[in-house]
């Protein structure tokens, strides 16, 4: 099992090392000295002056809180609207064009318009990540709750399941599957835009503020530095978000064919 | 035990609106189903037997006529009354425990005794051992029988069963037949099992109602007066399979006697080795 995992390691991990060493190399053997680009080492010294300024950190600390902020706001809304148009067809025809025409418009698109609304501060980014968030989270769980077979009804019904007994012990975990990939989707897509939303609406700390200050100071280590930590915070909240999905979902793993 | 209901239908006639169009389902059934029988129903498909049992279980509302359990007309599901279907149905998302305990989630019990309930009818399907696998660790046959606890733990007047072993194989098949009547023995409640397997509909039922189809009709009831449990292979029992099935021998014309052999070898030589 370990020799395994360690094999599928080291075949995952082959293609990293072999541009880290290629990156070092080009400035090593003097190949280039492009101030584009930095060599790596220069990109750790960056991090550790950048952390012991007290700069990098607390940018990380409120990207994240702004991120967790929409996150929360959006998918806690898209989730509430979702099981209330999936429940109801009559509300999902009322509301279905509406959505889908708006869900069309590039959530770019809507920056111009929240940052006169809500400003360049934290509210408006807040928004923008909110709505960021909306998206995947109300499509999935609309699905989901709007799915629930007609078999599985039926035994509720002869159970005599009471209304929120049909809502809470059949129709969502029923729709979990499909509500967790809108989740999935809404947190990934929060990563994003609090990264776009800071750079766009810079203002305040945070991660895409410094990508954004140094890309006009010409600080490309630093830049270098956000990058990378963009990336594996990305993956790590992919990781949590895996986790947390096995765990609800456990269910699933215990399936044998048919 | 548990209380046994006699059920009465009378000139029960549903209809399904297609297109515009009143479509007859059931024409004109009238049945009387006495406590602690078993009744097997048989029938082409389209023969409105599925929407019988789901008018009794109380899943369709809108009919013409009276569908009374111990003189009660019936109104919506209610626990008294269980059902088996084609399918297993099982939650995946529950355990096989938490599967059988849905039926008894707004029964009037206490939950000790809920628990116990769950657990003797664990060991009545004969899955001890099981009651923390997931729906999906299970096989076909396992399953129903988790259906089948699910449909009695609630310990109803009346159990339906939907084709229950249709789809399983037939050696898994026949075991759940000789355990469900023994199983409905101990019970000792009414039976209604909808089928278009005319062995199973013998081998278990007291009468056999006979269907035909569009609009569905009951053509005859046919009495199995064989002592129980049934052997399959006797010759009563042999001789009222084959007159239930000549009721279906209109729908399914007889095979074309084969052509005698022109060429090839000769039938002697078949047999010669």
């Amino acid at each position: 099992m370990s020799v395994i995992s360690l094999r599928k390691l080291r075949r995952g991990t082959t293609i990293p090392a072999l541009i880290l060493l290629a990156w070092w190399a080009v400035y090593a053997f003097g190949i280039t000295d492009s101030k584009l680009f930095v060599p790596p080492g220069q990109v750790l010294t960056a991090a550790a002056t950048l952390s012991e300024a007290g700069e990098l950190w607390p940018a990380v600390g409120q990207s994240l809180l702004r991120a967790m902020g929409g996150f929360i706001l959006g998918a806690g809304i898209g989730l509430i609207m979702g099981v209330l148009l999936g429940m109801s067809s009559r509300t999902e025809r009322f509301f279905s064009l509406t959505l889908h025409s708006v869900k069309q418009v590039s959530l770019f698109a809507w920056l111009p318009l929240i940052s006169v609304w809500f400003g360049y501060e934290d509210g408006s980014k807040v928004v923008f990540i909110a709505l960021a968030a909306f998206f995947p989270v109300v499509l999935n769980t609309l699905e989901g709750v709007g799915n629930v077979p007609r078999d599985w009804v039926d035994v509720a019904r002869v159970s005599h399941f009471t209304p929120w007994q049909m809502f809470a012990r059949l129709v969502l975990p029923a729709a979990l599957p499909s509500i967790f990939n809108g989740i999935y989707l809404s947190l990934v897509f929060s990563w994003l835009a609090t990264l776009g939303a800071e750079y766009l609406l810079g203002s305040g700390i945070g991660l895409g503020t410094l990508l954004f200050e140094s890309r006009a100071e010409f600080k490309m280590d630093v830049v270098l530095v956000g990058l990378v930590l963009t990336g594996f915070i990305g993956f790590a909240l992919d990781i949590i978000a895996k986790a947390t999905e096995r765990r609800l979902l456990r269910w699933r793993e215990n399936t044998v064919g048919a | 035990m548990a209380h046994a209901a006699a059920l009465e239908i009378r000139h029960l006639n549903k209809q399904y609106i297609v297109d515009n169009q009143p479509m007859p389902v059931l024409e004109n059934i009238d049945l009387s189903i006495n406590p602690g029988e078993f009744i097997s129903v048989v029938g082409s498909s389209g023969c409105g037997k599925s929407t019988l049992l789901r008018l009794i279980i109380g899943l369709e509302k809108e009919y013409q006529g009276e569908i009374r359990v111990d003189g009660q007309p019936i109104v919506g599901t209610s626990l008294e009354r269980g059902i088996v279907f084609q399918e297993h149905r099982l939650f995946p998302w529950l355990t096989v425990e938490q599967n059988i305990a849905v039926s008894l989630l707004n029964a009037n019990q206490s939950s000790k005794s809920k628990h116990d309930a769950v657990h003797a009818h664990i060991e009545m399907v004969g899955l001890k051992g099981f009651e923390n696998a997931w729906p999906g660790q299970l096989s076909g046959g396992m399953s129903q029988r988790v259906a089948i606890a699910r449909a009695l733990v609630s310990r109803p007047e009346i159990l339906l069963l939907d084709e229950p072993f249709g789809a399983l194989d037939a050696l898994t098949r026949s075991h759940l037949q000789r355990e469900l009547q023994t199983i409905l023995r101990q019970e000792g409640i009414t039976a209604i099992m909808v089928t278009h397997d005319v062995e199973e509909a013998v081998y278990l039922g007291d009468r056999i109602v006979v269907m035909e189809p569009r609009p569905g009709r009951i053509k005859r009831v046919v009495d199995v007066p064989l002592a129980r449990p049934r052997d399959r292979g006797s010759y009563a029992f042999a001789a009222i399979k084959a007159d239930v099935m000549a009721d279906f021998s209109e729908v399914i014309a007889p095979p074309e006697p084969a052509p005698p052999p022109t060429h090839g070898l000769s039938p002697s030589w078949r047999f010669s080795w």
